[in-house]
């Protein structure tokens, strides 16, 4: 019901949306709940367990009731609270965990089990036969229970990650948040005032008081506005602070564009901030906490703060005929502002026998207390037990209930803190020092007055100017509200049936209880066992009285109970704001070679190496499979000339007086007596004596080399560099530079390489002056490149590298040169195919296990020097016969499949674990070969040459017989790369 | 004799406007990178005399458009602009890098919000001013940023990670000019 002339909405600018189909007005400014409550709409919600009918219990975030499921499609988004939702034109917004509908939910019956469904049921209930959880008892249990549910579609909202760096991050825009960004900000600091709020205020904006001559609300516009106009203020509304962490680093939740319609052209939807602040003040304020008595969940009984927020902000009644029931002082406000705004109060019931009320003329209870409520799907009337123990019917529609209010502690209990109880509050409040360079001030703080949340707040504003090193400025501070917070406890009423404390997971006083009697006492067992607080609201406005009535029923105090523990984030954060940025491309970075073009449009399909993409075969007509390809680009480099861009192979250029000593050092053998103009073949070890990577050297000048490493290892290579040179030699003088994407480098290989080469260069090349293993500049249509003449297929091969910018360039012409001479690119399929066919290693041999003995190179690893790795390789188990060394393999049957990662055995040994004597690790057809063939590791491999041992691969269900073989089976004398 | 044509890291891919912020690819002459062998002053006083700049303090630039000599990482600084004089061979490690980063200009009001959705680094004009470069994160790449001229940076990455680079760099200025 919407009272003429109450409120902040703007009543000249209608909203329409939709709740459940049905299309409702509000104006301007009002949230799903607000606009609801003034469309005569009180039936919000269903809850988790029971079904029972919810409507709103709240005003703001810590709502447990009233959670919508927002937009429609891939983008509809559950759980979201209508106490926070802004309308706009178009919204469509549903109700959640009902079947059919809201209004008839047959799950409802559930409420009627209730005996049987109290806490820790499914722990007793379902624990026989046990294979009945998984398959019936949880799917069951979860499609009864539950709130809203996700599209199961792609999300095409665009989502926004951000940094942002402060002086000091207000978290809280109430009295006491906005004094403390005023004193900040006009001394200059660099503010950021975060708001969770659309509109900044606080509690100013729900409460009728004054501050100065304006009004609250008033008052708060007006200083939002001179922050608005500081440049070092930086205001950020609709933005939940919602985790602290270490290094004074804050995470919030931006809603950008919930309260718009806009989803195109980037627009985000949400942003997650990492703020970065010198100093924070807390003045996130408080929330107020309901009263258990029997049926206090029914729609119309919501918290008396809320009341007032709904009547003074959004010009709504949420009751014609309303009740006030509260322990303290505050509640009796909300009964004075419904009188003034004209709504019918029906009576004020305090339950302090001794309380003093003021400034209301209607029917008052003392000592007494609100005992049941009557309705079903909307509240009619309500029980009250008056002083003497009689008890007395009301029609209301609407109660008001305060049982006090919790500072809001849960942000200085991130970092492992815990509040510290006060008496005379009945609440927790935080403790000072729990999060460091954090001043907590107002409400939060146990300030409970407007004007002690002024007062508190300009001392906050000072305390922190003064950490940061900054004068303060005198700010004035306005008379305000300045009433004294008087209160009695109360948690529960006494009663039968079920008095509800958290809302959202349904869990009642007697939920609490029985958890304390089967000796669950722990207020961390309590919570697990009665899942109080482990809905999406984290039990905000249910632990304290929950961990009250444990107290109460184990016979401690509630200091000694203490609470459970507050965990970031404050508010539900959805995954898609926390990794905003993180789909499709966003996944990770792509790294394309200059080619990479050109190989899609000749229709190649790209694999990963990392975060590099490469070729796999260049498929032409005809071809029916990736075989065939790879089998004529095999052909190109044996019989005329293939082309290859291997630029992704790491290039780290090393130069310096001691580069010699440092490739001594990092390789096995020895780099220093290289000659200027030669490539030479290079191991590298770790430090526990296992082979880190392999690769060529290639020595440029006297003191100047340029190392190659595998695709994969190059930033580890790179890495170990550094190692060795800052903390085991940082005398040496040497630098080293990664190369890899300043220089675009193909592989030419083939019996036609250099008739192909010599085609191109502007200097021809002949067998002398390049021979195997040579290198050194050369000239290509008058660009600089480098020519090294190495070989990874066994073939007499070069590999030419030119400047990036050039490519694409030389690629294409590489290419067509190559298929004039009857040859053509190849791709990783054909470049493995190749490298097998002559026993030549990768990461698949050399995957972080083998040592230099066990790939038959320990020979390689120089006696004359010392190197990283040799001492721990030389250990007696790193170079025992038994252990599984590289031979390759070829099936027995010509056509018998092998299979890479396949175990070996002894021929007619059983294929288990105890057998095991060595595995595959790579394999390939070979059309030289005309079969399958394989290299892995075998125990005792080399000396069993000839010897037929048993491969099984268990997974793929593949037994072949394979014979022992040199792991080189083309070209064993390397003829060919010499040629 | 072949002809081999030249193509930039981001060919194809800039310039592009969002607001009031635009994105566009710098064209780089040379770049090369500097490490000194042993003491640095040497190569610094080489550098003055060649080019006119020393070398620059971490976090720091030195130099103008035309030559500009940016902090690179521990023991290395990166000469943009001109070709390096032989005479700094002698006395340091001298890389050519020219082709090996992609070189963009993030500039207009706004440039240092779309930063702020990639770059865990305070930009703010207070902290991070003109001539400041930083060697950072730009997503998930390794960045070089430079504040050339207010709302204006010189941002480079690995050039095999250009497309990268414009990837997420529209995405966040597109939702930075949403915001108006």
């Amino acid at each position: 019901m919407r009272i003429a002339g109450k409120g902040l909405v703007d009543r000249n600018r209608r909203v329409r949306f939709s709740f459940d189909g049905i299309s409702y007005d509000g104006f301007a400014g009002d949230t799903v709940a607000s606009a609801l409550l003034a469309n005569g709409v009180t039936l919000m919600g269903r809850s988790f367990k029971y079904h029972r009918p919810r409507g709103v219990l709240s005003a703001g975030s810590e709502e447990p009731n009233a959670l919508i499921t927002v937009g429609k499609g891939a983008g509809a988004e559950p759980n979201v609270r209508a106490t926070q939702a802004e309308i706009y034109d178009g919204l469509v917004a549903k109700s959640q965990n009902a079947w059919p509908s809201l209004d008839f939910d047959v799950m409802a019956v559930n409420d009627l089990a209730a005996p049987f469904l109290g806490a820790g049921f499914y722990y007793k209930t379902f624990m026989w036969p046990k294979k009945f959880w998984e398959a019936i008892y949880e799917p069951v249990i979860r499609k009864a229970a539950g709130l809203g549910a996700l599209s199961g579609k792609a999300n095409e909202d665009a989502y926004e990650k951000a940094f942002a760096f402060c002086d000091l991050l207000v978290i809280g825009a109430g009295p006491a948040g906005l004094m403390a960004a005023l004193v900040a900000g006009r001394a200059g600091a660099d503010v950021i005032l975060a708001d969770e709020d659309c509109l900044m205020g606080g509690r100013l904006n729900a409460e009728s008081g004054a501050v100065g001559h304006q009004s609250g609300a008033g008052w708060a516009a007006s200083v939002v506005a001179e922050l608005a106009a500081m440049e070092n203020v930086r205001l950020m509304s609709r933005t939940t602070v919602a985790g602290a962490y270490d290094g004074r680093m804050y995470g919030a939740l931006e809603r950008v564009n919930q309260h718009t319609s806009r989803r195109s052209g980037g627009a985000p939807l949400e942003c997650f901030w990492r703020i970065a602040a010198k100093h924070s003040i807390l003045a996130a304020g408080a929330i107020e906490r309901p009263v258990a008595f029997q049926n206090n969940d029914r729609p119309g009984i919501m918290t008396a703060g809320a009341v007032r927020a709904y009547l003074n902000r959004w010009g709504v009644s949420p009751g014609k005929r309303v009740a006030v029931f509260g322990n303290n002082d505050d509640a009796h406000r909300t009964a004075r502002d419904l009188v003034k705004a004209g709504v019918h109060v029906v009576a004020l019931i305090d339950s302090r026998a001794g309380a003093v009320i003021e400034g209301f003329d209607g029917q008052v209870f003392k000592g007494a207390q609100v005992c049941n409520s009557g309705g079903r799907k909307a509240l009619e009337s309500i029980t009250v037990r008056v002083a003497s123990g009689e008890e007395e019917a009301l029609q209301v529609d609407c109660l008001a209930m305060s049982g006090g209010w919790n500072p809001s502690v849960h942000l200085t209990c991130h970092m492992n803190g815990r509040p510290t109880w006060r008496e005379d509050l009945q609440a927790f409040v935080p403790t000072e020092g729990a999060v460091p360079d954090m001043t907590v001030a107002g409400a939060c703080n146990g300030v409970f007055s407007t004007a002690g949340c002024l007062a508190d707040g300009v001392a906050a504003g000072k305390a922190a100017l003064k950490a940061l090193g900054k004068w303060a400025v005198e700010v004035d501070v306005l008379a305000a509200e300045d009433a004294a917070y008087r209160m009695e406890p109360l948690w529960a009423v006494a009663g039968k049936g079920r008095a509800w404390l958290d809302f959202q997971n349904d869990v009642s006083v007697k939920d609490i209880k029985q958890a304390a009697v089967e000796n669950f006492m722990s207020v961390e067992h309590m919570k697990r066992y009665t899942t109080q607080g482990m809905a999406t609201d984290q039990g905000k406005s249910s632990n304290v009285a929950a961990l009250a009535i444990l107290a109460d029923a184990t016979g401690r105090g509630i200091p000694e109970t203490g609470t459970t523990t507050f965990r970031p984030p404050y508010v539900p954060v959805a995954i898609a704001a926390m990794g905003a940025g993180g789909q499709g491309h966003g996944f990770a970075p792509e790294r394309l070679t200059t080619s990479h073009k050109r190989s899609v449009e000749m229709g190649a399909p790209m694999i990963e190496a990392g975060l590099w993409y490469r070729p796999s075969y260049f498929p032409k007509a005809g071809e029916a499979t990736w075989r065939e390809s790879c089998d004529r680009e095999v052909g190109y480099v044996r019989k005329s000339v293939g082309v290859c861009d291997v630029s992704t192979l790491g290039k780290i250029d090393i130069q310096g007086p001691d580069a010699a000593k440092l490739l001594d050092f990092v390789y096995t053998n020895m780099f220093s007596t290289l000659k200027v103009g030669r490539v030479r073949y290079g191991l590298m070890l770790r430090e526990d004596g296992h082979v880190m990577d392999d690769g060529t050297c290639a020595r440029l000048d006297e003191q100047h080399y340029v190392m190659t490493t595998t695709t994969a290892a190059a930033g580890n290579v790179m890495r170990h560099l550094e190692f060795v040179t800052q903390c085991l030699h940082p005398e040496w003088q040497v630098a080293f530079t990664s190369v890899t994407e300043q220089w675009a480098q193909f592989a030419i290989a083939g019996p036609k390489a250099r008739e192909l080469l010599n085609g191109l260069l502007d200097k021809a090349i002949d067998g002398e002056s390049w021979p195997f293993m040579a290198c050194g500049a050369v000239s290509i249509g008058g660009v600089q490149g480098r020519l090294f003449r190495i070989s990874f297929s066994g073939e007499h091969a070069y590999e030419l590298a030119v400047p990036a910018r050039y490519g694409v360039a030389l690629f294409d012409a590489l290419v067509t040169r190559a298929e004039a001479l009857g040859g053509g690119p190849y791709g990783m399929e054909a470049l493995n195919v190749l490298r097998i066919e002559k026993g030549f290693i990768t990461h698949a041999e050399i995957e972080g296990r083998a040592t230099a003995f066990d790939i038959g190179m320990e020979r390689m690893i120089s006696t004359k020097k010392d190197c990283v790795g040799k001492v721990m390789a030389a250990r007696k188990g790193l170079v025992n016969q038994e252990r599984p060394q590289l031979v390759g393999f070829k099936p027995v049957d010509a056509d018998a499949e092998l299979s890479g990662g396949a175990h070996l055995f002894e021929r007619g040994a059983d294929a288990v674990r105890v057998n095991h004597q060595g595995h595959i690790s790579s394999v390939a057809y070979s059309p030289a070969l005309e079969r399958m063939i394989g290299l892995g590791f075998l125990s005792r491999g080399p000396e069993r040459m000839g010897e037929v041992v048993r491969m099984v691969d268990h997974m793929r269900g593949l037994d072949t017989e394979v014979e022992v073989c040199n792991p080189v089976f083309l070209d064993p004398e390397g003829e060919r790369v010499r040629g | 004799m072949v002809e081999l044509k030249e193509t930039s890291a981001c060919a194809g891919l800039l310039p592009v406007t969002y607001g009031s912020v635009t994105l566009e690819e710098m064209t780089v002459e040379h770049m090369t990178s500097l490490s000194p062998l042993g003491d640095a002053s040497g190569l610094s006083d080489a550098l003055d005399n060649a080019h006119g700049m020393a070398l620059p303090a971490p976090n720091r630039s030195t130099g103008k458009d035309s030559a500009r000599c940016i902090w690179f990482g521990r023991d290395e600084a990166l000469l943009i602009g001109p070709a390096p004089d032989d005479a700094l061979r002698k006395l340091g490690a001298v890389v050519d890098q020219s082709d090996a980063w992609a070189v963009v200009r993030l500039q207009g009001l706004g440039a240092v919000d779309v930063l702020a959705r990639l770059v865990p680094v305070d930009l703010r004009d207070g902290a991070f001013k003109q001539g400041h470069t930083a060697r950072t994160q730009l997503g998930h790449m390794h960045a070089s940023i430079t504040k050339l001229e207010p709302d204006q940076f010189m941002i480079m990455v690995f050039r095999s990670m250009a497309g990268t680079l414009v990837h997420d760099l529209k995405q966040a200025m597109a939702g930075v000019a949403t915001r108006g």
